[in-house]
């Protein structure tokens, strides 16, 4: 399990690279301005728009996730061990928010903030159990939620670090699995 | 009035055997459709709003009209309802049918996960779970 979790981490890591590139593209817009090509520098602003809303709304799900998770190491429910392993994906979540917050900074947009209040459907989560397979619901959610966004970002490094934060919540979601007792990897593709 | 309820009853009686009963077509779908909203479980719920508006409800409400929910303003200003029709439009692929939209995702292209998706949420969205949400509401 410790491997899978510094796997996921060193997968997250790189991200400096990508978001060093993320101005090439900006300043490919400027060079457009002044160029006098508005047309261009047009639509790459439109697209980079779309990114930002994208991702807005990736960091919205992700600090949900991060109440989640929370929601569930408060809960008493979970055991020492399992507990550990929460904090720890919660850990990871609240990467994955930074590095969206960041990089929609860095495009110029505003992060969105957590909200004062989420409703998560505690009175089903009666033991361990309940728990884990919540949380599993979720991070298949979130699987494919990244993979609804990366054919649509105009910014293909942006791509990337979705691919790279899928990769982490799929780790996620098998361990889960595995801690409830379903089979880890349930099958060859994710949808 | 004898016979309304007693006719009342049958139709109640057909439609679960004709939507509920495990292993009929219509219950296939559903289940399939079920599956399938799992997939949009990152941001939606049956009954609450999440990053995204719950669903409840659904099928003839106005586009982007959950009131208090931070909708896009291509979502809020869409101007239609939503029906099998529009569904089946926008979740094939939502950026192109509502541009500005800030529904990131990219849809359901196959069609048949599509249809069951829409039988699912049509059928949900009337559930006695969302009966229980309506009654809860201010
Ligand atoms: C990444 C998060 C995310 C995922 C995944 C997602 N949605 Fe959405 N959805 C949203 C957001 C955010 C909105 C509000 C859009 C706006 O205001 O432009 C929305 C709006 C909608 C609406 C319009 C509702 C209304 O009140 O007008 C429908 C219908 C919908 N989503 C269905 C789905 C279905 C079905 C799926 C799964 C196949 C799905 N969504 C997956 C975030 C998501």
């Amino acid at each position: 399990m410790n491997t899978l979790i510094r796997q996921a981490v060193s997968v997250v890591q790189p991200r400096r690279t990508f978001l060093g590139r993320t101005g090439l593209l900006l300043s490919g817009t400027a060079i457009a301005l002044l160029s006098g090509r508005e047309a261009l520098a047009a639509k790459a602003d439109k697209a980079a728009e779309s990114d930002l809303r994208i991702l807005n709304t990736a960091l919205g799900a992700e600090l949900e996730a991060i109440a989640a998770y929370q929601v569930g190491a408060e809960s008493g429910l979970l055991q020492k061990p399992v507990l550990d392993l929460a904090m720890t994906f919660q850990g990871h979540h609240k990467q994955h928010a930074d590095l969206l917050a960041a990089t929609i900074g860095k495009l110029g947009g505003r992060a969105v903030s957590a909200k004062d209040k989420y409703s998560f459907p505690v009175d089903t989560l009666k033991n361990q159990v309940d728990v884990l397979r919540f949380a599993a619901g979720l991070e298949k959610g979130a699987v494919s939620a990244y993979l609804g966004a990366i054919p649509l970002f105009g910014n293909r490094d942006l791509a990337k670090a979705a691919g790279s934060i899928l990769g982490d919540e799929a780790m996620h979601w098998a361990v889960l699995r595995q801690a409830v007792g379903d089979v880890a990897v349930p099958g060859a593709f994710v949808s | 009035m004898g016979t309304f309820r007693s006719k009342g009853w049958l139709l109640i009686c057909a439609m679960l055997v004709g939507s509920a009963a495990a292993g009929t077509p219509a219950a296939d779908e559903y289940a399939r459709g079920a599956q399938v909203y799992e997939r949009c479980a990152a941001c939606h719920a049956l009954e609450a709003d999440r990053t995204g508006p719950h669903h409840c409800g659904l099928i003839g409400r106005r586009a982007g009209s959950v009131p208090g929910f931070p909708y896009s303003p291509a979502m809020r200003h869409a101007g239609f309802v939503w029906n099998e029709k529009t569904l089946d439009r926008f979740l094939r692929s939502p950026l192109t049918t509502i541009p500005g939209t800030s529904m990131g995702y990219d849809g359901v292209k196959d069609n048949g996960e599509r249809r069951a998706l829409i039988l699912f949420l049509r059928e949900a969205g009337h559930s006695e779970r969302c009966r229980g949400m309506s009654a809860r509401a201010p």
